[in-house]
């Protein structure tokens, strides 16, 4: 029932095989996200600066490396990457969420959380969120499949139309909340996870990791809210 | 003072469990959790009932073989106290108790509130030690280390290997427990030949052992009788990749 000592245990460590490993490629492609979401933050926020700055940008995302790479080429490069980025990262959670579901079989009448956050305990629950709200994003602003009046090309529009409509906005802003305790764990957990922890990183890692969740937060729902409240229109 | 306790009974491995519930009166706050039970044991005996079956052995503290879950937290809610130095005072008079055993795939139940604790020691045989000639002691100060270093791999060598990191973690995870094996040896000289061997095989039998992955929620920390700090969960993980990447044998 309970495995012997492996008479010929691995003296090589092997990562990826391993749930530390899972963990790392978790941290890594994590980050990689993490990343993404921050320039799409600021991207996004050039919206402020008005229809013609923010549309010039977002035919900027497809004429990057002009005139050295044909259009939406770097796109799609970045677009490959953050597939594969997802890809790895929902399924080393999966595997590694299995392995903890079966580690305890029976489990307790009560066990009390004492250290852990709301953030920590909602990493599972608000990725699968996070997956929804991002196929409905999709179909919404690169799609224009549930947009109230797509425009092909006229991103401005096509913001303020859907965020007009307050359930939207709504749901909008509560995704971005779930990002925010998702970001705000998994960047402490990374730390951890890769092992950066050595003074003076363990007193400001915490920190860190919530003042950047708090900004992506507040960042993204600035949007929706200046819709409603008539600032862009 | 009086207690109601809700005990986990289960005669054996494959055998239903339950929780039974026992009134106890007359207990003396200064009494040790632990000595409440043999209280109770006294009773039950004389009642010709089946004792409770609990680990125990040094009852001060040191040893590591007891352990069960009081009211959802390992050891009871006292911080870094273990059950056997837990005392009643510690709760109310009236108060009501939910007493479990350690809940893991990893840690097969025996009876009542013992558990097969076995795979933690089957992890430090497969690595957890320096290999030499043991003997008489060496000189101490034949080998310097740094005044840092040495608390630190104190603070590791703490850990009693009671298995309460495994019961409170949401995730059935030895990590800590591995944590401090590694690092204690990892932290001094001595342990620098076997170094990333050692980190390798470790983390090789906790997998095999089937214990869950750690999500960074602390209730290790929280619970261990020790307060060994989960910063030695990262130095794990640092030794861990870095000796993947190195590939040192
Ligand atoms: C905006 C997209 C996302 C970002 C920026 C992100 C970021 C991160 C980071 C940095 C970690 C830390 C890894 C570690 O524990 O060391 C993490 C963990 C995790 N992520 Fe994501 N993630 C994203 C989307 C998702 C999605 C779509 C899922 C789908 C299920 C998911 C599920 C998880 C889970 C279960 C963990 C484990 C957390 C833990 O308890 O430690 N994430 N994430
Ligand atoms: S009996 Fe030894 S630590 Fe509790």
């Amino acid at each position: 029932m309970t495995p012997p000592v492996a008479a010929h245990a691995p003296a090589t460590p092997r990562l990826v095989r391993s749930l530390i490993g899972k963990k790392v490629i978790m941290a890594i492609t994590g980050v990689i996200l993490l990343l993404f979401v921050i320039a799409h933050l600021l991207g996004n926020l050039k919206v402020f600066q008005g229809a013609e700055h923010f549309n010039a940008y977002a035919e900027g995302l497809r004429t990057l490396g002009a005139p050295f790479f044909p259009r939406g080429s770097l796109l799609w490069v970045a677009r490959v990457v953050l597939l594969v980025a997802v890809g790895a990262h929902i399924w080393a959670a999966i595997v590694v969420t299995r392995a903890s579901w079966g580690a305890r079989p029976v489990g307790y009448h009560a066990l009390e959380a004492v250290e852990t956050t709301y953030a920590a305990r909602t990493m599972r629950w608000g990725g699968v969120i996070i997956v929804l709200y991002v196929i409905y994003h999709l179909l919404d602003f690169t799609f224009g499949r549930v947009n109230p009046s797509f425009v092909p090309g006229d991103v401005y529009h096509n913001v303020i139309a859907s965020f007009r409509a307050w359930p939207v906005s709504a749901g909008y802003g509560v995704a971005m909340v779930v990002v925010g305790l998702h970001v705000y764990h998994g960047l402490w957990s990374a730390f951890q996870t890769l092992g950066l922890n050595r003074p003076p990183t363990v007193r400001w890692r915490r920190g860190v990791a919530g003042m950047v969740a708090g900004l992506i937060t507040a960042g993204y729902i600035a949007i929706p809210v200046a819709v409603l409240a008539g600032v862009l229109r | 003072m009086k207690v109601t306790l809700h005990v986990w009974r289960q005669a054996g491995p494959a055998a239903p469990g339950r929780f039974v519930r026992y009134d106890m009166t007359d207990v003396s706050p200064d009494m040790s959790f632990l000595e409440m039970l043999d209280v109770l044991n006294q009773q039950l005996i004389a009642r010709r009932e089946e004792p409770i079956a609990f680990d125990h052995d040094c009852r001060e503290g040191i040893c590591g073989a007891c352990g069960m879950v009081i009211n959802g937290r390992p050891h009871g809610p006292q911080r870094a106290t273990t059950a056997c130095q837990l005392h009643m005072r510690t709760f109310p008079d009236g108060a009501e108790l939910w007493i479990e055993p350690w809940r893991a795939r990893a840690f097969p139940l025996i009876k009542d509130l013992v558990v097969d604790r076995g795979a933690l020691d089957r992890i430090v045989q497969a690595g957890g030690f320096i290999t030499v000639r043991t003997g008489s002691a060496p000189e101490a100060n034949a080998i310097p280390v740094p005044k840092r270093d040495a608390d630190l791999a104190m603070d590791a060598a703490a850990c009693i290997g009671c298995g309460a990191c495994v019961a409170a973690c949401p995730n059935a995870s030895a990590m800590l427990f591995v944590a401090a094996k590694v690092s204690h040896l990892g932290l001094l000289p001595q342990g620098q030949p076997e170094r990333s061997t050692r980190v390798a095989n470790l983390v090789a039998q906790m997998d095999a052992e089937g214990f869950g992955a750690c999500t960074n929620h602390g209730e290790c920390m929280a619970a261990c009788p020790k307060e060994i700090s989960i910063d030695f969960i990262a130095r794990l993980n640092r030794d861990y990749i870095k000796a993947a990447i190195s590939h040192e044998g």
